[in-house]
């Protein structure tokens, strides 16, 4: 069973219809890209598939290991394992970093019946997955992203990803406002989490970023739709070539 | 089981129902007839054995509230209150002095168990006293006065404040036991004539704490009174009144509930705090009067009067609230900055759920040199409530280098709510230094399907953002009741989105 079905999807916003029919299927260990035009769909999937409100989607389905993900309500999504990593982190003031990611994680386990983590177990693994990122343990102490750069909050997006262990991570736009040493750690802290029993789909403009992280999987969205799929070469190709040979395909 | 501990374990036993404490309690009372007049005041006098004098105190400010009219300008609305319909005493029966905690009507410390208020001493301790020079920090004491309806129904840890020189009692023992100290210091904060609801209590104020600390001492543990109002159509009128002798310090909480009733009861509170020279009070409430249903219907009318006087010099007082419940909040816990370098300090959350209007703030009156203060006010409005901040920063002529900081934030849930901000600042001196900021925010869908994706559900992400909104008036409250504000902040506006 693959982990994630998009079938013939169609979604509106405020009556205009933004995603045309759009199909994509995503099984365990892969890591798929997904590149596109500015106002192809390509935020408006990943906002979907996490259940953001706004999108009324009139068609179409998303199965999650076989359940109807459309059926769940966001935070349910979140504890099946449904990641997204925000193109523009929110600050939260006067909420600790630490405290938001352990009430999160909490509230994950519980939903899953699983127990609290103990607040000792809690701490050695926020230790180690930041130290990993080179994230520094003041840093945990401030308000949620409040004051962070560009780059520390995308590492913290990476971190939330690490603890959380989801099985299928959306990145939207990860590496826009990052410049190339930012981009290049918060890269390495995703490539330390590929495994076979995880997905990645990763949402961008530019090709860049798949320098850092290789994907298995390449689309191409244009006006709400996929319309092709390749290999890794194929984001090289629409480097070179640009996304407009694909407008009409559309 | 350590305090903060016990909070923890009792917060977690609330349950679901949005007002928690709206249970009644059936016990036989004893009720004074309907209606006011200088007869009813004779009676409640009576009742309360008191002298003389303190029954001509009572009778003046009845003559005095029967030339007065009730205060208009407020953004609160509701129907015009018959005060010839009110009970102004209600008790529990039978009334006798209580010497011990088992002699109390088990139906009352029942009550008091159900609110999670230890009565008990020894269930504070569980049993173990700490040797003497082995203080543990976090099985702190806790003194607990508790007045029910118009009566004080136990006073904890009385003998050891004793032996410390502290006297904490109900005020109505006081004014028996210790009159030359009441009649000193009763009305020289809020004097008799000061506002048509203050002049009411002074009438017929029933009971309340009264606090004494000596010079030099600092009170050994935290003082609290816990108020609950279960009678049908009574008003209550509690008066509470602490002192800080020279050099001392206190730090007093008061926890307030009633049950859930369909129609609105009167709460007329007079609270005074006197700080001499070198003294420092600390006074938090935690207010969670019944707010009235989701219709707007029932709910305690709360107008109260709260002043501290910074009498001494380098005195200081800081009052703290979080204000959860009541249908009308009219309230504005003061500080006069009489001595010379006396500080004065106001925290708040005002929190406004349904269809809550709270007009609430503070006063500070700068009369000495280099006198200064701080106001924190956090608005919470959600539902269709009405949320403002009415507060009064002055300077003296006489008082030069008097400073102020004041920020007032308001956060919006939803789009039928309103939050006002009515920042009064008079300056009558040029080398006063005030500073007001002020903000208001909505709460952000971003945010919020921010924390909801990451497996928060939507009324956890609202506590979430709230209490971080809110955290540096939390950090004000006594560690025990911070934890418990926190919980109730996050009941108060369940079901506020969406």
């Amino acid at each position: 069973m693959a982990l994630l079905e998009v079938k013939d999807l169609k979604v509106r916003v405020e009556e205009r219809e933004i995603l045309h029919g759009l199909t994509l299927t995503v099984n365990e260990g892969e890591v798929h890209a997904i590149m596109g035009p500015n106002g192809s769909g390509k935020s408006t999937l990943s906002h979907v598939i996490a259940g953001k409100p706004g999108y009324e989607v009139t068609d179409g389905q998303i199965l999650f290991r076989g359940e109807d993900l459309l059926e769940m309500d966001p935070d349910e999504r979140a504890a099946k394992g449904v990641f997204l990593a925000f193109q523009y982190p929110v600050e939260i003031p006067g909420v600790t970093t630490m405290n938001f990611l352990r009430t999160a994680l909490n509230a994950q386990r519980k939903a899953r019946g699983e127990s609290e983590l103990m607040v000792p177990d809690f701490l050695k693994k926020v230790r180690e997955v930041s130290k990993s990122l080179n994230i520094p343990q003041d840093m945990l102490k401030r308000g949620v992203n409040v004051g962070f750069s560009g780059g520390e909050k995308k590492r913290n997006e990476v971190l939330q990803m690490a603890l959380f262990e989801p099985s299928l991570c959306i990145l939207d736009e990860m590496d826009s406002g990052l410049d190339i040493d930012a981009l290049r750690i918060a890269a390495d802290g995703v490539n330390a989490l590929r495994s076979p029993g995880r997905a990645m789909v990763v949402i961008t403009h530019y090709q860049r970023l798949l320098n850092y992280i290789v994907p298995d999987v390449v689309h191409v969205m244009s006006r709400g739709r996929v319309v092709k799929s390749g290999g890794k070469e194929l984001a090289l190709e629409l480097e070179a070539s640009g996304y407009a040979q694909f407008e009409d395909a559309a | 089981m350590p305090a903060v501990q016990e909070t923890v374990e009792r917060v977690k036993r609330i349950d679901v129902d949005q007002y928690r404490y709206g249970f009644e309690t059936l016990i036989e009372s004893e009720k004074a007839p309907k209606g006011l007049s200088e007869e009813i005041v004779k009676y409640i006098s009576q009742k309360k054995n008191e002298p003389d004098w303190m029954l001509q105190w009572r009778l003046e400010a009845y003559r005095r509230w029967l030339t007065m009219q009730e205060p208009t300008w407020a953004r609160v609305d509701y129907p015009k209150i018959d005060f010839q319909d009110l009970y102004y005493y209600a008790a529990p029966k039978p009334k006798k002095t209580v010497s011990s905690l088992d002699e109390i009507d088990p139906e009352i410390l029942k009550t008091y168990e159900k609110l999670g208020i230890p009565l008990r001493e020894v269930a504070m301790l569980e049993g173990v006293e700490p040797k003497p020079g082995e203080e543990d920090p976090a099985r702190r004491k806790i003194a607990v006065d508790a007045v029910f309806d118009s009566v004080s129904v136990a006073t904890t840890f009385k003998a050891e404040l004793k032996k410390a020189g502290v006297i904490f009692m109900p005020i109505s023992e006081a004014i028996r036991e210790h009159p030359e100290l009441v009649q000193k210091y009763l009305g020289s904060v809020v004097p008799t004539s000061d506002n048509f609801y203050a002049t009411l209590n002074s009438a017929v104020f029933s009971d309340g704490s009264f606090v004494y600390v000596p010079p030099g001492v600092r009170c050994p543990m935290e003082l609290s009174t816990y108020f609950r109002i279960n009678e049908r159509n009574t008003g209550q009128f509690e008066r509470t009144l602490i002192i800080a002798d020279k050099g001392s310090y206190v730090s007093y909480l008061e926890g307030c509930t009633a049950p859930q009733r369909d129609e609105n009861q009167l709460h007329a509170a007079v609270v005074e705090l006197v700080a001499l020279d070198d003294a420092e009070i600390k006074y938090s409430t935690v207010q969670n009067w019944y707010p009235g249903n989701s219709e707007g219907k029932g709910g305690i009318y709360n107008f109260v009067t709260k002043r501290g006087d910074c009498r001494g010099a380098n005195s200081k007082i800081s009052w703290t609230q979080v204000e959860t419940g009541s249908a009308i909040t009219w309230k504005y816990p003061s500080c006069i900055l009489r001595g010379d370098n006396s500080r004065g300090e106001f925290y708040s959350i005002a929190i406004s759920n349904g269809y809550q209007q709270v007009d609430s703030g503070t006063k500070m009156i700068h009369l000495g040199k280099n006198t200064s203060s701080r106001i924190i006010s956090k608005g919470i409005a959600a539902g269709k409530s009405q949320n403002t901040y009415r507060g009064l920063v002055t300077a003296h002529r006489k008082a030069t280098g008097a400073r102020n900081f004041t920020a007032c934030d308001s956060l919006l849930i939803g789009d039928k709510c309103g939050a006002h901000t009515v920042p009064y600042i008079e300056a009558k001196n040029s080398s006063a230094t005030f500073e007001h900021e002020a903000t208001t925010s909505k709460i952000s869908e971003d945010v919020l399907f921010y924390c909801i994706q990451r497996g928060l559900s939507q009324e956890e992400a609202v506590g979430l953002v709230v209490n971080g909104f809110v955290k540096d008036v939390l950090q004000q409250l006594p560690m025990e009741f911070a934890v418990e504000a926190q919980k109730l902040i996050s009941i108060s506006l369940e079901g506020s989105v969406g």
